[in-house]
């Protein structure tokens, strides 16, 4: 049996069905990344102190940039779809996924950069902070500082030039030793969160458009239409996804 | 993006550069604004700053790339109940900012 209104409009709503789908999952979307964010909100107003500068600018505003560039190679590919250019837009979903690609190895970067950072609490009181270099069964190095207290390290953009040495720690010194993950404070916890299921959605995306780039693109010698609605459909979803990284951006390295 | 419109890759081209310069001028503005000085722009403002500035980009986004400046009502109907949805979890997140969570240190 047949789909109905998997290519043309449906009389009543003006669009095929498949769009009033994905309208109505983004729709669902919005609620979902709307309440992380609403959480954020409550628990950010509700904080005596927030980090800033926590995380690397540079690194985030490349990945806005590659999100940026793939959500428009997305739209070229549908365009070279309709206008029955199928190389193109071969060419610019393969741009899509290396794009996607990227962002992806650049957010695992810094989710390493932050599980190999350490916050180190001394018997003497002090706090050693820094990346791990390594360690063994007598002592922990790492490249980084020491601080006094622990509010030195939550505004680290009003600090300039913060030293970095090579510290070696006896284990029989440290008192706590636990690493920037998302269970270190309510900011990070935020932080893996709302980036994570990010990182979520441009993986579903990715499958989905490799998909049409792949095995998928058989349908275009049966029902170029159809198969030109399917691109359409992904690439709103691979919009959205952009759309959060907009918000998501500023709000976790900018503020 | 209506189904019957003819399409001009070309035209596409133009809206994609607009599009990407809009979206590089847009973080350009958010960093610039992040890292104006603490003793004249409190973080509030400049958080405000930001967001504003990320939502002129969101609609760009929305508005170009998803087609939202010539869409069906059905859609518009359905962001419509999006946004009266949205607006409200966060009308309720400011309800009971006097009531959040103890012990949220950082």
């Amino acid at each position: 049996m047949e789909i109905p209104y998997a290519v043309h409009p449906r009389p009543d709503t003006g669009i095929y069905n498949a769009k009033v789908g994905i309208w109505l999952f983004l729709a669902s979307e919005v609620m979902l990344f709307g309440g992380l964010f609403s959480g954020y909100v409550l628990l950010r107003v509700g904080a005596d102190q927030w980090p800033h500068g926590w995380l690397n600018v540079t690194l985030g505003t490349a990945n806005t940039i590659i999100l940026a560039l793939s959500a428009i190679t997305t739209l070229l590919a549908w365009v070279a779809c309709k206008v029955g250019q199928f190389g193109k837009f071969k060419f610019f979903h393969a741009c899509t996924l290396l794009l996607a690609l990227s962002f992806l190895c650049i957010k695992g970067y810094e989710y390493h950069d932050k599980l190999i950072h350490y916050e180190i609490k001394l018997t003497d009181g002090r706090i050693a902070d820094g990346h791990r270099i390594a360690s063994d069964a007598d002592s922990v190095t790492i490249e980084g500082r020491y601080v006094t207290d622990e509010s030195q390290l939550y505004d680290l953009r009003a600090q300039k030039n913060i030293p970095r040495d090579e510290i070696k720690i006896p284990r029989s010194q440290i008192k706590s030793m636990e690493n920037y993950g998302p269970w270190h404070n309510t900011y990070l916890a935020l932080y893996f969160t709302l980036t994570g299921l990010h990182a979520l959605h441009i993986l579903g995306g990715s499958i989905v458009i490799g998909y049409l780039w792949g095995p998928g693109r058989r349908l275009w010698k049966t029902d170029p239409q159809h198969f030109t609605n399917r691109v359409e459909v992904s690439g709103l979803f691979w919009h959205f996804v952009d759309l959060v990284w907009i918000f998501l951006f500023p709000v976790l390295y900018l503020t | 993006m209506s189904e019957s419109h003819p399409v001009d890759f070309n035209s596409y081209l133009r809206r994609c550069l607009f599009v990407f310069i809009a979206a590089v001028c847009a973080v350009s503005l958010m960093i610039w604004a992040s890292y104006l000085p603490q003793d004249h722009f409190s973080w509030p403002l400049k958080v405000a700053l930001i967001l504003i500035v990320a939502c002129c980009n969101a609609l760009v986004v929305a508005g170009f790339l998803m087609h939202l400046i010539s869409e069906k009502k059905m859609v518009y109907t359905v962001l419509g109940f999006t946004v009266f949805f949205f607006a409200g979890l966060l009308a309720l997140t400011v309800w009971a900012m006097h009531d959040f969570p103890a012990g949220t240190t950082h």
